[in-house]
């Protein structure tokens, strides 16, 4: 399976970076999905992804360039609906989550031809992912770091405390909108690795394992990369080792670590 | 003079039941004016408004003679208890630096070495330097309340509102919190909405009743017609041993 000389092949080397690139979103962005319990609308965001990639076959789009439009469309969508109609979430989230599936299947049904990859994205193939996608998860990752960078304090106090925070008469409406929108560019970006279907738990579980051993956000936010990391190269080492799916691999790897640091958290399960 | 906060003829209503009915009352600079009332009565709505997060349907409210938004940087919030997480990862320091972010214009909103020290100053006028950097989790009941204080403080308000600030701590831990407020009392303006009157009774230099209208005398006692306006029922209470206990002498501070 691996050996010494796997380093040479393109697509090994691609599935390292997109390893790389997905646990330096995931670990920033899913911080801020676990601290602000953004947990059900970011699996409404990308379940909807599957209607962008639908809809990509459909007009002859790249699919994750339909994914990353539709997606960023709907994360505005829910947060523009949240704040002027006062629409409960969970209802949004729900409708969001089925509708964007069903948009989906509908184009992938009127789309012409047989859709040869569609499986890859709903479960993703960490060992499939071409060069061209790995430019783009980098800048899309580039993007994510650097307003996260310039954002970091504001960010945090929107997300430990926004009504303080509006107090303080900072933007808070923006950057709650900004907030879903770099969750949908993770999103889009966790689709090659992982899938649509299986991203929620790449988003969130080295964030919510991370916070248990956590005093800060930034401290939350390196741990969680480390974890990404280990769990997505580690998932990656054992699905070649056993010729298992690799994005099944990851989470189930994710998880496994989420549960065992659970009676070493500080602040405990609850 | 001025008043502190001035609320002028405000009413806010909502799905069609009217919370606030025609509400008016001044806060004068020095005073500690305490908000009583029942749930629902409309008293967090009133700071809300005051504190310019909701918008008032009819009348004005001014702040040093400023709007709510103007008037922002003068004002420290000391919201309920347990409206925000106290599982995320923040130290102390950290919360109490984000408490100066409304004192930092700009697009980035970086800290500057005076948000800082103004951070360790009233970390340690708080007797919070030891625990600094511990999380909000990590803390007793009223180390959490004076961190969140702290956070209000760190901006050098000249008006300090308090909603309910002693709801979930034990009394002991309440009257300790109101020694301090009574120590800022000196240096600010305090505004607090609280249903605790016993341990409130021996600081507050004005008491106004809020159910829906407000019933004050701009005095520090709260009397049987105010009682009674308010809560309709005022047999309850005085069973309860409330009103003209603690009230014994208020200064002669009368503001008409």
């Amino acid at each position: 399976m691996i050996g010494p000389g796997i380093l040479e092949y393109e697509f090994f080397q691609n599935a390292l970076l997109a390893g790389l690139l997905a646990s330096l979103s995931c670990g920033i962005i899913g911080s801020y999905v676990v601290v602000k319990r953004m947990v059900s609308i970011s699996g409404g965001i990308s379940h909807a992804a599957f209607g962008g990639v639908g809809l990509g076959y459909l007009f002859g789009v790249d699919p994750l360039a339909g994914a990353f439009g539709f997606t960023t469309a709907v994360a505005l969508g829910i947060g523009v609906l949240k704040e002027k109609a006062g629409q409960n979430l969970d209802t949004l989230v729900a409708a969001v989550w089925a509708a964007g599936m069903a948009v989906g299947i509908i184009c992938i049904s009127l789309a012409p031809g047989y859709a040869p990859d569609l499986f890859s994205y709903l479960f993703g193939n960490i060992l499939l992912v071409p060069r061209s996608d790995i430019v783009m998860m980098a800048v899309l990752c580039g993007v994510v770091l650097l307003l996260v960078a310039v954002l970091y304090t504001q960010l945090q106090a929107v997300t430990f405390d926004e009504e303080y925070a509006r107090v303080m008469d900072l933007p808070v409406t923006w950057l709650s909108l900004l907030l879903l929108v770099l969750v949908a560019i993770t999103v889009v970006m966790l689709i090659r690795v992982v899938g649509i279907i299986l991203v929620i738990a790449l988003l969130t579980l080295p964030a919510a394992t991370a916070r248990g051993f956590s005093k800060t956000l930034f401290s939350m936010m390196a741990f969680s990369v480390c974890l990404g990391l280990v769990f997505s190269l580690g998932g990656l080492w054992l699905s070649s080792l056993l010729d298992i799916p690799s994005g099944a691999t990851i989470i189930l790897l994710a998880t496994a670590g989420y549960v065992i640091s659970l009676p070493f958290s500080r602040i405990g399960s609850g | 003079m001025i008043p502190a906060i001035e609320v002028k003829d405000v009413s806010f209503g909502q799905n069609g039941n009217l919370i606030l009915d025609r509400v008016s009352l001044s806060v004068m600079e020095g005073d500690m004016y305490a908000l009583i009332g029942p749930n629902g009565g409309g008293k967090t709505t009133l700071l809300k408004i005051i504190l310019g997060l909701i918008p008032a349907r009819t009348g004005t409210v001014t702040i040093f003679g400023r709007s709510p938004r103007q008037g922002r940087e003068m004002v420290g919030y000391v919201p309920q208890f347990r409206t925000f997480d106290f599982r995320y990862p923040l130290t102390v320091r950290e919360m109490v630096l984000s408490g100066r972010l409304s004192h930092i214009r700009g697009v980035l909103r970086r800290y500057r070495g005076e948000d800082h020290a103004a951070t360790r100053e009233v970390l340690q006028r708080l007797d919070l330097t030891g625990i600094s950097d511990r999380t909000l989790s990590h803390l007793s009941g009223g180390e959490q309340q004076r961190a969140i204080l702290a956070r209000a403080l760190v901006g050098n308000p000249r008006v300090l509102i308090l909603d309910e600030p002693t709801v979930y701590i034990d009394t002991p831990t309440a009257f300790e919190f109101f020694d301090i407020l009574e120590d800022l009392k000196r240096s600010m303006t305090i505004l607090l909405v609280s249903h605790d009157i016993g341990v409130i009774s021996r600081h507050v230099t004005k008491v106004a009743c809020l159910n829906h209208t407000l019933h004050t005398h701009n005095t520090p006692e709260i009397t049987e017609d105010m009682i009674a306006a308010t809560y309709h029922c005022p047999v309850d209470l005085i069973a309860h041993g409330l009103p003209h206990r603690v009230f014994g002498d208020h200064e002669g501070r009368e503001d008409q």
